[in-house]
């Protein structure tokens, strides 16, 4: 919590790879976790005489990002070069954007958790701008492979195609950096610009923070952390960084600009320069590429083959299945939960069901196994079919709830597993009714305490009876056969 | 390799001695011979010998068998050092790219290789292309085959002696600033920037980018229309090649001027500044033209006073950023012992360019630098925007230009090494061209006081094919290109 009588202003530029085969300006594979320099080319190698190309798809992808969070794209956009020196920058300087942007002037909208029992509240978080880069390549320190004083150097990710989008500074809490963060990566796994994995090394971020006395409309010296890699540390980074500014300012200090390390391990920051010895990189228009020009029918082309945008689909899948705000948030959380969901609901029938099975069961069994959606085995007609031997009481709700998680790792047909297993419900009402028997015998004092007025001896009953069936029975069949023969109701 | 070995004639010459039945084999072999028996004129920096022997061998063969994949086929050419070809060493007259041989091979030449030419050595050059007399190279400076102890011009020098003294029918240069015209006309033979777009850069190591252009040297516009054709054309690994498929050169040289409308800068015969008799046979060029049925006109290019001073501040600023990647790290040279990063940058590039590279860099960085961008880098491209439209204007009466190539002709090596400045202006007339994007030609004129004189045509934009008309014209009616300097005893 920020202390009373403090503000926090956080703005942050977000860099995500954007999600193409092959690198931003040659035609070598983008690849991740394979074996060092396999991916290299005399182009992003930086040899004499080789020159960049565009990647035409990073720019289509870069554009989806931009029109899903509702930037102009604009119909000139030039690349530039950022000078500076460094081995993992194989040509000298980075291909980047500066005064002619892709996209300027959008938002991202969130949600974040208030206080408990008040309602949610959407904000709207402004973007400066997206613009387009590429990655530098990656330095290995590594004493065990190298030996102390070398340094080793990977050319995979040379040129992997970004986008850096930066946001104005209208996050206030460290809160609302998580759920800025999770919106944004929703709305570009959404349109498929990115898959914004980091594990893969696909996110990273600066989080720009300083910190105001409430009512003050100026802004506070900033510091910015570099190279965040995880959602988390952005939050707990930010969370520091806060705590520490206002400390140094409640102790009489002033703040100076300049860049932080965010360490995660020990939650501690450290400077890494004072802004006084900041770079000049000596940015210009690269001289090797030519302006990206691009028209309005090309744009609305791009933005007509965009999927519904997740806030979008969350109102839509609320209004039209009858659902509550939160369970139309759960099961629009991404997109291929949202097909799901909706594929589901096509071939089943019942909304409300569907949406109890999976944000309860679904969701759990893949939370178990770790696995997300898409990578399951699990498929609609699967949990349909599943659904419908429920409906048809062929199969108890509970025996069903027990096949989820080997649907989820392996599928296969419901019915025929159901069959195989042996799990089809007893339903025959003689069985039933000769096993009803046999349990009111076997435990008479129960029957005698239900006689006695102890609604509870009722369950142990149910109980026994299930045993017999192993589970296979419908619980509220039993229930009213037992009832039956209990109150002498034939 | 001692002794007289005769100098290399035209292509035309060569297919004709092909056709009397001499083979690929022994003409590549002649220009190995010559070239050897001319190490003094340093053109070259590298031999290909044993290698080029084999693709000559190979030509032969096919013009056996009758499938010879053009009339280039076997035809010996040179090309410069800054232009990579797989597997051979790409030096660019720097020590900073010692021991590197390049795994790929430039466009430009892989669609001459395609035709069957045969590269037979890279030229000497001004190290990075950065000078205006090839002294400043590594491997020392190339001499003008008219007149020991005088520079064949630059930066590349070592293409223009090569194809002055008969070593090679056609060699390569590139052309930033006048690199390629001016040493054509301090030795006497037509050097050609074509359109910039037209030829791919692909391979060629940059100096700066947004000016660089390869383009042919040779004695006739004939040979440069053959060259420049089997190079043209759009390239998807360079995206500043042009779209369009180029018209070709070689059938629109008909030999005839009649109609064709050659302006005259006016800023460009201005007395002060170069030397008069220089400017006597310019103007006596286009007397002559005039006699060929060519109209003239005097045309005004009024920002061309500023012209050198926006082409020096764009080319050491693209310059800066281009040498970048000589680092140390990757290839090329690595100072020994280095402590640390930074020391490892320093020495390595300290070590590895020269001074005149050093300049530029420093220059470049200058420019680009935050606070001086403005008034530096920024209104350098808007001199170059103004001067563009001065072209424009240009054209929209006239078809053609025709301006000196150089404000003198081939001066003493080491004269101008202490004053850069000098050096520098007297890229008056040939900067325009590359700031513009035009296509430009130097070619022979004559002498003043036995060394060569060049006069310049320019062309608007993809209009390569009017100036070599222009030239192939006056070739036609005179003999300058036949001229020829002695061996000496």
């Amino acid at each position: 919590m920020i202390p009373a009588g403090w503000e926090a202003v956080i703005g942050l530029e977000v860099h995500v790879h954007l999600k193409t085969r092959s690198k931003l300006f040659c035609g070598c594979a983008v690849g991740y976790g394979d074996e060092p320099n396999h991916h290299v080319c005399p182009v992003c190698l930086a040899l004499p005489g080789a020159l960049p190309v565009l990647n035409a798809v990073a720019v289509e992808l870069a554009i989806r990002a931009g029109l899903a969070t509702h930037c102009k794209i604009h119909p000139r956009s030039v690349y530039a070069r950022k000078n500076y020196f460094y081995p993992d920058l194989p040509k000298g300087y980075q291909i980047s954007q500066l005064d002619e942007p892709l996209a300027t002037g959008g938002y991202v909208e969130i949600t974040p958790e208030g206080p408990a029992g008040t309602e949610p509240e959407v904000r709207r978080i402004g973007l400066t701008r997206i613009h387009m880069e590429e990655d530098a390549g990656k330095s290995i320190h590594d004493d065990a492979l190298a030996g102390p004083d070398v340094t080793l150097i990977d050319f995979n990710r040379t040129s992997v195609p970004l986008v850096e989008i930066v946001s104005e500074p209208d996050l206030r809490t460290p809160e609302e950096v998580g759920a800025y963060l999770r919106s944004l990566r929703e709305i570009l796994r959404y349109v498929g610009a990115s898959d914004v994995d980091m594990e893969k090394g696909q996110f990273r971020c600066d989080v720009n923070v300083s910190v105001r006395r409430s009512g003050d409309t100026a802004l506070g010296t900033r510091r910015e952390m570099k190279n965040v890699n995880s959602f988390r540390a952005a939050e707990n980074g930010a969370r520091a960084e806060i705590a520490r500014q206002i400390e140094e300012l409640e102790d009489g200090g002033e703040i100076q600009q300049s860049t932080l390390r965010y360490d995660v391990e020990s939650g501690r920051l450290t400077t890494m320069r004072l802004k006084e010895n900041a770079d000049d990189y000596r940015y210009f228009p690269d001289p090797d590429l030519v302006p990206v020009l691009l028209d309005d029918a090309r744009i609305e082309e791009i933005r007509g083959s965009l999927p519904e945008l997740p806030d979008a689909r969350r109102e839509r899948v609320s209004e039209q299945y009858g659902l509550s705000d939160y369970d139309a948030r759960l099961l629009t959380a991404s997109r291929p939960l949202a097909d799901f969901f909706e594929e589901t609901v096509r071939l089943h029938g019942d909304a409300k069901t569907v949406a109890n099975w999976i944000s309860r069961d679904v969701l759990a069994a893949l939370k178990e196994e770790g696995s997300e959606l898409e990578e399951s085995a699990l498929e609609p007609p699967m949990l349909a079919g599943l659904l419908r031997l429920v409906d048809e009481s062929r199969v108890t709700a509970r025996s069903a709830r027990e096949l989820i998680p080997d649907l989820v790792r392996e599928g296969g047909d419901p019915e025929a597993i159901v069959r195989e297993r042996g799990l089809e419900a007893v339903s025959d009402s003689g069985e039933l009714e000769a096993l009803a028997d046999a349990a009111l015998e076997e435990n008479p004092r129960a029957v005698a305490s239900f006689h006695d007025g102890d609604g509870k001896s009722l369950n142990f009953l149910m109980g026994q009876v299930m045993k017999k069936t192993g589970g296979k029975a419908d619980a509220r069949a039993v229930r009213s056969l037992l009832e039956r023969k209990l109150t002498g109701g034939e | 390799m001692a002794g007289r070995v005769e100098p290399l004639g035209t292509l035309a010459e060569l297919r004709a001695e092909l056709a009397a039945g001499t083979s690929s084999v022994a003409q590549v072999e002649r220009a190995l011979a010559r070239t050897e028996a001319r190490a003094d004129l340093r053109a070259f920096v590298r031999l290909r010998g044993e290698a080029a022997l084999e693709e000559a061998r190979a030509a032969d063969v096919r013009r056996g068998a009758g499938e010879s994949r053009s009339p280039l086929d076997g035809m010996p050419i040179a090309i410069k050092d800054n232009m990579v070809q797989a597997g051979e060493p790409a030096g660019c007259a720097s020590r900073i790219l010692e021991g590197y041989c390049s795994p790929y091979g430039a466009t430009a030449i892989e669609r001459l290789e395609a035709a069957g030419a045969v590269v037979v050595g890279r030229t000497n050059m001004d190290e990075f292309a950065m000078g205006s007399s090839t002294e400043h190279s590594v491997h020392g400076p190339t001499q003008n085959p008219w007149r020991s102890g005088c520079s064949p011009g630059g930066s590349s020098g070592g293409s223009a002696a090569a194809v002055a003294a008969g070593l090679v029918p056609v060699a390569l240069g590139s052309d930033t600033g006048g690199s390629i015209r001016q040493p054509a006309s301090f030795t006497g033979v037509v050097g050609m920037k074509p359109t910039y777009g037209r030829v791919s850069r692909y391979g060629l190591v940059a100096f700066a980018s947004s000016l660089d252009q390869i383009g042919p040297f040779a004695r006739t516009a004939a040979e440069c229309a053959e060259v420049l054709d089997a190079m043209s054309g759009h390239d998807p690994r360079d995206s500043t090649s042009l779209p369009e498929p180029p018209t070709r050169c070689v059938e629109a040289l008909c030999g005839d001027v009649a109609g064709l409308r050659i302006g005259l800068p006016r800023e460009c015969f201005a007395e002060e500044g170069a030397d008069a008799a220089v400017l006597e046979r310019v103007r006596a060029v286009a007397a002559e033209f005039e006699r060929a049925g060519a109209k003239l006109a005097e045309v005004s290019l009024p920002h061309t006073p500023h012209a050198v001073a926006a082409y020096y501040l764009i080319c050491t600023a693209e310059a800066s950023s281009n040498l970048a990647r000589f680092d140390g790290v990757r290839y090329g040279h690595r100072a020994e012992g280095a402590k640390g990063l930074t020391d490892l940058y320093e020495r390595s590039r300290s070590e590895g360019f020269g001074d005149e590279v050093k300049r530029r860099i420093l220059l470049g960085t200058y420019v680009l630098s935050s606070g001086y961008y403005d008034a530096y880098y920024r209104k350098a491209q808007q001199v170059r925007t103004l001067l563009r439209r001065d072209f424009e204007a240009a054209f929209e009466s006239c078809d053609v230009l025709l301006t000196p190539t150089t404000p003198e002709t081939a001066f003493r090596i080491g004269e101008r090494s202490g004053d850069p400045v000098q050096m520098y202006l007297s890229d008056v007339y040939t900067v325009s061209a590359n700031l513009a994007g035009l296509p430009a030609a130097s070619f022979p004129v004559g002498q003043v006081d036995g060394l060569p004189v060049g006069a310049q045509l320019l062309g608007a934009p993809l209009e390569d094919a009017a100036v070599l008309r222009g030239v192939d014209a006056w070739q036609q009616r005179t003999d300058f290109h036949l001229a020829r300097p002695e061996d000496p005893a």
